[in-house]
């Protein structure tokens, strides 16, 4: 077997290349499903029905692709510029913690002030807080990967300390969560029935925006160039070091928003189960869209479904819904596959 | 190429070798054999299908049609044990060795069982001493390989190969690295190599090495063989209209006024990696209309020296001058200054290779006023203009701006970062290898342009291992060594053989005490 490197790649083979490889992922996790006892075709129907089936059931998908948009997004961001940020998860909590730290009464602006106040100090402090493994990176090669994930512990357990003492709502009945956001600063839902609020149009614009950014403007395509070869890059006058802190800020801020959308949109209070793993999940996120902003949108919307369906079918089957952890994973695989498909070819000999 | 005895089988045999890598037939049903004793030059431009073949040979790749016959039994296709097996050793242009291995350990690295005991050290102790003496490849077995020279590095490669009781050696341009002097020496080895009765494979586009130093020379072209010829009746512009199919005559510089001062470099000193690249009190003056060639061996500072004209750096000690302003380490500054840079490295810092043409042409300038409207949103119509513009005029070959970069071959792809720097119409140009690895026609193509901005006014600093292109192209010739430069001395007055004696370290004392 041997693998060639394609001359040209046709533009049918990139946009099938997805859809195949979420099929690819859905073959290969009925394996499970098949252990499982169940049948295939009637559980990925099950799935589909309660991720897609009902107006409710499309409104929890699209409520929770939000938070998944803005990780998704911050993944996509600092990957370009090869800037590998693992912390998605704790800028997550920056974020809200800094929207529950001024959201809960410290500060009283009208509405049309308040929500984006809110979201400013949400990305500022998400930004912030890659400050430091950004600089470690630029200046003495420490490795952001280990950093920035090391740091999501650092910031869930300072969030707890904060949940379980200094910030304890006294009216929460001993549950560890803080004050709830005054209205002021409270996203509105966007449907009279269900939990959809105004954060999932933010998520929208926040991706629209991140795509004219790398492709229209002169930060992008810096970002871009530092990414594909830093030594060209710099060697053509564009500071390597600077794109890749401002990258950092960018994509850290992205995450933090996250945070605030869940506190401010979502939740109305902060809690120190706010989030299952939505920045681990942005990772996936980006790599299912190939680090394309408005793919993010898409593959948001894909593991979003997968999830939201895989709960719903573990009440009408016996299948558990860590299923979605497998079949979000698989599609990661495939997905990767598929597109070394798109660039090389492989013949058997 | 009638075989002088009949009797003889060819000790390595061709046969209809055909390898296609999508349109591009890279080897046409190429044929040749080579015999017992005698160094066979494989000449040719670059793409003519040289190194496919001998990746094919060496199990790298499998041809389509064709085989491969070692002492008239078939060699296995695809497998590189087998070719190992079969005795071909190949010495890459790019050694294989790992810099912090002893020569010994490079030498033995993969002869070994997997799982033994104990090595038998002693036992190859002696026979790569052995080999030392009887070829003359004299290296100290004990030697970490990262404190080698280039040369000594090309000895361990040809020890390695022999090692493995090679009976045919391929050598990949050998002394693309090495100073002259290093070439004559390993000229020799191959002179004994071949009277044991090896068989080399010298690949090569240097012709006047290969008139000097081989038995015959097969010449590829476009993939194909475009002829045979026993060396000793062939002549160098024979060879070459073989090699390009048509007369090619490479630019030569012609004798004009210099102007002002364009760069002024005073004592400067500059620390880098190592010792050998670090600058020592180098002083130099270019002024317009006139091109200052750089010789030297690769490592002996030019990399320092090319970064700080690059704008990548700053010196330590000493008065850097770059067209009547300091040397800052901004390239964007010297850019705007009026500084054009030819990197050493197309591919590494040329050119960002999966962006498309159209970017890498406004890598230089993409905040400027022409291609960053409110200095943040670049205006794509008019880079596409200026990109359809260029690929007209620089005659760049692809399929229009869109295409991404990395697809252009080297050629073209020079042509690029030329039309990058000259349309700006710089006043300084740092020409930093600036043909390397490039065929006769580019290399031709890309001298003209740097004559042509040295008519227009520009002072040119032409950093070149190629001795034949400073001494066409240099209105003077500076020698780097160990991180010191001589005076540029008028080319008129020097021979190759000064410049290699400056280039191995001789008189470089004496010419630094002047």
């Amino acid at each position: 077997m041997r693998i060639e490197t394609r001359q040209e790649v046709a533009l049918w083979r990139v946009l099938l290349a997805p859809p195949l490889a979420v099929l690819a992922a859905l073959v290969l996790g009925a394996g499970l499903i098949i252990w499982a006892g169940e049948p295939v075709l009637a559980s990925y129907f099950a799935l589909l029905k309660g991720s897609l089936g009902s107006s409710f059931a499309l409104n929890e998908t699209l409520t929770r692709s939000t938070p998944l948009i803005f990780t998704g997004l911050a993944a996509a961001v600092a990957f370009r510029a090869k800037f590998y940020n693992i912390g998605a998860e704790g800028q997550l909590y920056c974020g809200a913690l800094a929207a529950t730290f001024f959201g809960t009464g410290l500060i009283s602006l009208p509405p049309v002030l308040m929500v984006p106040f809110l979201m400013l100090v949400g990305a500022m402090s998400g930004g912030a807080i890659l400050i430091v493994p950004v600089l470690l990176k630029t200046h003495m090669k420490v490795d952001e990967v280990v950093t920035t994930l090391l740091l999501n512990f650092v910031i869930l357990l300072l969030a707890g300390y904060l949940l379980e003492g200094p910030w304890k709502d006294p009216m929460s009945l001993g549950w560890p969560q803080a004050a709830p956001i005054i209205d002021e600063g409270i996203w509105p839902p966007l449907l009279a029935k269900g939990r959809l609020h105004l954060g999932f149009i933010f998520a929208l614009v926040a991706a629209l925006l991140a795509w004219a950014l790398m492709r229209f403007t002169v930060w992008g395509y810096e970002i871009r160039a530092v990414g594909l070869n830093a030594s060209a890059a710099g060697f053509a006058g564009i500071g390597v070091n600077a794109t890749v802190i401002r990258t950092a800020l960018i994509s850290g801020g992205l995450a933090g928003l996250a945070g605030v959308s869940e506190v401010a949109g979502l939740k109305g209070y902060l809690t120190l189960d706010l989030s299952p793993g939505f920045g681990y999940a942005g990772i996936a996120v980006a790599m299912l869209a190939q680090l394309h902003p408005l793919g993010v949108i898409l593959s948001a919307f894909f593991i979003s479904a997968v999830y939201v369906g895989a709960d719903a079918m573990s009440r009408s089957t016996d299948i558990p819904t860590y299923i979605a952890d497998v079949l979000v994973g698989l599609s990661v695989l495939t997905i990767l596959v598929s597109v070394m498909l798109t660039r090389y070819r492989i013949r058997w000999s | 190429m009638t075989e002088k005895s009949v009797s003889v089988m060819p000790l390595l045999s061709f046969r209809g070798i055909t390898k296609r890598f999508g349109p591009l037939v890279a080897n046409d049903a190429i044929s040749l054999d080579l015999n017992q004793g005698e160094v066979l030059a494989l000449l040719g431009e670059n793409g003519a299908g040289k190194t496919t073949l001998m990746n094919i040979l060496f199990g790298h790749y499998v041809a389509e049609e064709g085989e491969i016959l070692v002492d008239g039994a078939p060699l296995p296709p695809g497998s590189t044990d087998a070719a190992i097996q079969a005795g071909i050793g190949m010495v890459h242009q790019h050694f294989t060795l790992a810099e912090n291995l002893t020569v010994l350990e490079n030498i033995t690295l993969g002869t070994e069982p997997l799982f033994a005991w104990r090595r038998d050290i002693k036992a190859a102790r002696t026979k790569i001493a052995d080999m030392a003496a009887e070829y003359g490849l004299h290296a100290d077995p004990d030697k970490l390989v990262g404190a080698l020279s280039v040369g000594e590095r090309q000895r361990v490669e040809i020890l390695k190969a022999l090692y493995r009781d090679a009976r045919i050696l391929i050598l990949d341009e050998p002394t693309a690295v090495l100073t002259p002097q290093e070439s004559d020496s390993l000229f020799e080895t191959l002179k004994k190599l071949t009277a044991k009765g090896l068989a080399v494979i010298f690949i090569s586009h240097k012709l006047n090495e290969i008139l000097n130093h081989t038995n015959r020379v097969v010449v590829l072209r476009r993939g194909a063989v475009a002829g045979t010829v026993t060396t000793s009746e062939a002549d160098r512009a024979g060879l070459a209209r073989m090699m390009v199919g048509e007369e090619v005559n490479r630019p030569k510089v012609t004798s004009m006024m210099p102007g002002n001062a364009v760069l002024r470099l005073t004592h400067v000193d500059c620390q880098s990696d190592s010792e050998a690249q670090s600058l020592k009190d180098v002083s130099l003056e270019i002024r317009a209309h006139e091109i200052i060639g750089l010789a030297g061996v690769a490592g002996n500072g030019q990399r320092t020296l090319a970064n700080l004209l690059s704008g990548l750096t700053t010196a330590d000690a000493g008065d850097v001058e770059i067209l009547g302003a300091p040397g800052v380490a901004d390239p964007t500054e010297l850019v705007r200054r009026g500084v054009g840079r030819i990197p050493e490295d197309r591919h590494a810092t040329g050119v960002v290779g999966e962006m498309p043409l159209w970017e890498n042409l406004i890598s230089e300038d993409r905040r400027g006023a022409e291609i960053a409207r409110a200095g943040f949103v670049i205006d794509k119509r008019r880079a596409l203009e200026r990109s359809k513009r260029l690929i007209e005029e620089f005659d760049i070959r692809c399929e229009g701006p869109e295409a991404e970069t990395r697809l252009l071959s080297g050629g073209n792809m020079q042509k690029l970062i030329l039309a990058r720097v000259l349309s700006r119409g710089p006043e300084f140009i740092l020409a930093n290898q600036p043909v390397r690895g490039l065929d006769e026609g580019a290399i031709a193509y890309v001298q003209s342009r740097l004559l042509q901005a040295r008519a227009d006014g520009a002072g040119v600093l032409l950093i070149s291992e190629d001795l034949d292109e400073l001494f066409a192209l240099s209105d003077r010739i500076a020698v780097m060594y160990h991180g010191r430069m001589t005076p540029p001395q008028d080319t008129a007055g020097l021979t190759v053989g000064d410049v290699g004696l400056l280039m191995s370290g001789h008189e470089a004392e004496s010419a630094h005490a002047h």
